[in-house]
């Protein structure tokens, strides 16, 4: 090949019709270019343009948008002149792409091996064997875990991560001259996103292959990516060498989302130092689903031996990843969930464990605020209808005294009062997660149960709601047990932190304990898999390697349940006695208390 | 309130178009038909049998001489006013009882579910043959009739409905907040299904249409000198040989309403002022 650059898109414009049948560009002017073996990186917020961008080098514009003018080339391909069979022939074999969801990337009912070897098989490349040959040895590339039968499960067998990586085998499969990766670590923990990541890099960016990498995550990006475009509403805001754009951007716009990225200290309010009893105290609380059998455990416990408090107006982050039982405390406390044993205590007084017995005050002083604001609000009431509802049921007010309320809590909540009447169909995403947090408001609670409120959003609105709540409550001195993945996030808004993995509490103290180590292993692997916005941080990090080898474990029921995954895990004494539950000495006033056999001099990284 | 149903209408699609016409000339028909009639409904006023249109007779005479346009617009009104009600009946009922059903737990569901598959087994045409002959054919019977059979499909689908709803976030946030079940199952929960709800009257409608006809088929509905559409396509069965318009004209009438009533739910079901299943 003679030209100089293997991918180069020029002038590219993606219009889609209105309503009214009116053509309007959703992206334009987009002009970039790739060597061979480059990776191109397209950031931007949710409806920037990005995957719409990415999709069109596969030659394919979503129902409805159509691509308007340009020019897309790859190779010695011009996508943007090909027609369908030409298209079909290059897709998933010359081009490949890597969605956001494996999960639902994956047809269910065929094993993994069919579907990762289907793109060679439909475009006659390989005979069947041969394929599988090579599948196995993507997986192994991949570091999967059994490489040799993984192929013959099928996909609710594996696990989020995992599937993600087997997709990448599926598009790789075929040696693309260009892999499109559409944000295809979003959906997973950032324990497993590092793993994955590893992977990827491995193996796209070694076999030689032109990438494209769609994302929000700067930080991800910065380990990929050789060039960075920046977008925003359809537009490119700034471009060029990844490393000019994260160390030293030019557009206001780039320095936004860098910021965004890197959350804010928000400093705790001054506690009012009132004797009182803690606001919530939850004392052995042992909760799951299922049939409460003999020992007392339900069947499958989801929630073993929680004890925390919550102080007036304190903040309580709760972090680990998914199915660890955080948002399941949640539930217990709002009492969607009857806990198996133990207590909830509210200002001193226990809390009936189910809905049932609550009193209305009750109720009223712990709200509940879910991630998604999509399924959190009734599609079929209007804003005002949601907002005036508590108003109604909890204090009486109806009509005028209602309505004005409710002009109260849009103000509150920086929301335009033209929105009243609007269905929750026609807001936006953080707009939605505004609501859902004033509805929780309008009911003047004591006690917000915040699960995931920003993860669903993009970071740039994520911030914007955070300094929301961190001003209703320096306002308004309500407490908040902010339940989170991400614990950059926790540290930089809540007072107090609680680790938790698969449903034990491994490390639970004041936020000035997380700044620094020593940690429960656990939650240095979580502090550790936080990507930094450097290129070089995905191979110095030393988090995700693998643990060292033990002996079999014993068969006590309270054994460290993070053993298997401990990379500080020591043979003949973690795999046969229980941990003991101990402070981790700091300075006065900021030792944690951990779940763990080691202490302080052993947990300090050498 | 009419302001915003004439605005509505013109944001159907054309085949809603098409169904709200269907559907508001049934309705009309059923109500003012009988007075525009204009010969009695048992009156035999022609002397030929299975007569062609003609001006005294526009749309023929039937199997005895009578004037079809006169018993299809009386007809009309029996098949309209019986299955409507019958299927509102039948909805409302189902849908209530799923509602229940969903916001009760196991300990209501249960035995409700159970009962409900009980009568799922009968076969609606040999149950409305028993009740039929112990009571005699009268229209409160025939209503209930249709109703009964009607009840449990509905029941299904609210219930599979209903219970996917309680799941839902804002559905927990409701419990959390300490709502009652009335209120979750009429403020949260029914709204969200009525699309899929009224798409299902569409179709119990059709059935209703389809039992009733079929009963009268058999000399076991609307009983003569009366007839419902149903009764006239039957009582004009011999003329199916020729071609009568006296069995072709209530046959298409049922063919018209049933069609347009599914194409206006159809289409309210699609463009939903805002709130249908658009993503």
């Amino acid at each position: 090949m003679t030209q100089a650059f293997h991918v180069e898109v020029k002038d590219l414009r993606v219009t889609a019709r209105n309503a009214r049948g009116e053509a309007f560009p959703i992206v334009s002017d987009i002009d970039f270019a790739l060597k061979r073996g480059e990776v191109l990186a397209l950031i931007g917020e949710s409806g920037s343009g990005k995957t719409t961008i990415a999709l069109t080098l596969l030659g394919h514009a979503r129902p409805g948008a159509t691509i308007a003018g340009g020019s897309i080339r790859v190779g010695d391909a011009d996508i943007t002149q090909l027609d369908a069979k030409a298209l079909a022939q290059l897709r998933g074999n010359r081009i490949a792409y890597i969605a956001q969801s494996a999960a639902s990337a994956f047809n269910p009912s065929r094993t993994i091996m069919d579907q990762v070897v289907e793109p060679a098989l439909i475009h006659d490349l390989m005979l069947r064997d041969k394929a599988e040959a090579k599948a196995v040895e993507l997986f192994r590339a991949l570091a999967l875990p059994f490489p040799d039968t993984i192929g013959s499960r099928y996909p609710h067998q594996l696990s989020g991560g995992q599937l993600q990586r087997l997709m990448a085998a599926m598009a790789l499969i075929t040696d693309p001259e260009l892999v499109i990766l559409d944000e295809p670590t979003t959906a997973l923990d950032v324990t497993t996103q590092i793993e994955v990541l590893r992977a990827f890099k491995a193996v796209v960016l070694e076999r030689g292959a032109t990438a494209i990498y769609v994302s929000h995550d700067l930080a991800v990006v910065a380990q990929m990516a050789d060039q960075i475009v920046v977008l925003q509403q359809g537009r490119i805001r700034e471009a060029g060498a990844a490393d000019q754009v994260l160390h030293r951007p030019a557009g206001d716009y780039t320095k936004t989302l860098m910021a965004a990225a890197r959350p804010a200290i928000r400093p705790a309010p001054m506690r009012i130092d009132v004797p009182a009893a803690p606001l919530l105290e939850i004392r052995g609380v042992t909760a799951g689903y299922g049939r409460i059998g003999k020992d007392g455990l339900p069947r499958v416990p989801v929630l073993r031996d929680i004890n925390l408090t919550i102080e007036r107006g304190g903040t309580l982050g709760v972090i680990g990843e998914s199915g660890s039982g955080k948002s399941t405390i949640a539930r217990v406390i709002a009492g969607l969930l009857p806990p198996a044993t133990g207590q909830v205590l509210l200002d001193g007084e226990p809390l009936p464990p189910g809905l049932k017995g609550r009193s209305r005050e009750q109720f009223r002083r712990v709200q509940l605020v879910f991630q998604n604001a999509d399924t959190a609000l009734n599609p079929a009431h209007s804003v005002g209808q949601i907002l005036e509802r508590p108003l109604a049921f909890y204090a009486g007010l109806k009509g005028n005294a209602a309505h004005m309320r409710v002009l109260e809590l849009m103000d509150l909540i920086r929301l335009p009062v033209s929105l009243i009447d609007r269905n929750i169909g026609g807001l936006s995403g953080g707009q939605k997660q505004r609501v859902n947090l004033a509805r929780a408001l309008a009911a003047d609670p004591q006690l917000i149960l915040c699960d995931e409120v920003t993860s669903a959003l993009d970071t740039v609105v994520g911030a914007a709601i955070l300094d929301l709540m961190a001003d209703l409550r320096r306002e308004l001195g309500i407490a908040t047990m902010f339940i989170s993945h991400d614990i950059s996030t926790v540290r930089a808004i809540c007072d107090d932190i609680l680790v938790l993995y698969s449903g034990t509490m491994v490390e639970m103290g004041p936020r000035a304990a997380f700044q620094s180590a020593p940690f429960h292993p656990y939650t240095d692997l979580l502090i550790g898999s936080v990507p930094e916005m450097r290129a070089g941080w995905l191979e110095e990090s030393h988090a995700g390697r693998k643990p060292p080898l033990i002996g079999a474990s014993g068969e006590h029921p309270d054994l460290c349940r993070f053993l298997p995954r401990c990379a500080a895990r020591v043979d003949g004494l973690c795999n046969v006695t229980p941990p003991p539950r101990h402070p981790l000495g700091k300075a006065d006033g900021m030792s944690s208390h951990i779940l763990c056999h080691h202490g302080d001099e052993s947990l300090i990284p050498s | 309130m009419m302001a915003r149903s004439i605005k509505g209408a013109k944001a159907l699609p054309l085949s809603g178009k098409v169904g709200l016409a269907l559907v508001l000339f049934w309705l009309v028909a059923a109500l003012v038909g009988p007075m525009l009639a204009p010969y009695p409904v048992g009156a035999f006023v022609a002397y030929d049998v299975f007569d062609g249109s003609s001006s005294a007779h526009w749309l023929g005479s039937d199997y005895l001489g009578r004037d079809v346009l006169s018993r299809l617009l009386w007809g009309a009104r029996y098949t309209v006013a019986l299955a409507a009600a019958a299927a509102f009946l039948a909805s409302a009922t189902g849908t209530a009882l799923a509602l229940t059903a969903a916001v009760g737990g196991a300990k209501v569901d249960e035995p409700l579910s159970r009962f409900m598959d009980m009568l799922i087994s009968i076969p609606s045409k040999i149950f409305s043959l028993v009740l039929v002959a112990a009571f005699g054919s009268s229209l409160p019977l025939l209503l209930l009739i249709a109703a009964i059979t009607y009840v449990p499909g509905n029941y299904r689908i609210a219930r599979a409905l209903a219970v996917n709803l309680t799941q839902m976030d804002y559905v927990q946030v409701a419990r959390a907040r300490g709502e009652g079940r009335l209120h979750i199952a009429i403020a949260e929960i029914l709204p969200n299904m009525i699309h899929p709800l009224l798409a299902d009257f569409g179709l119990r409608f059709v059935f209703i249409v389809l039992l009733l006809s079929g009963l009268s088929f058999l000399g076991l509905g609307v009983q003569p000198p009366d007839a419902d559409l149903g009764s006239l396509v039957r009582e004009n069965i011999s003329g199916l040989g020729e071609g009568a318009l006296a069995i072709l004209a209530p046959a298409i009438a049922i063919a018209t309403l049933t069609v347009g009533v599914n194409l206006l739910i159809d289409a309210i079901g699609v463009s939903g002022t805002g709130r249908g299943k658009r993503k």
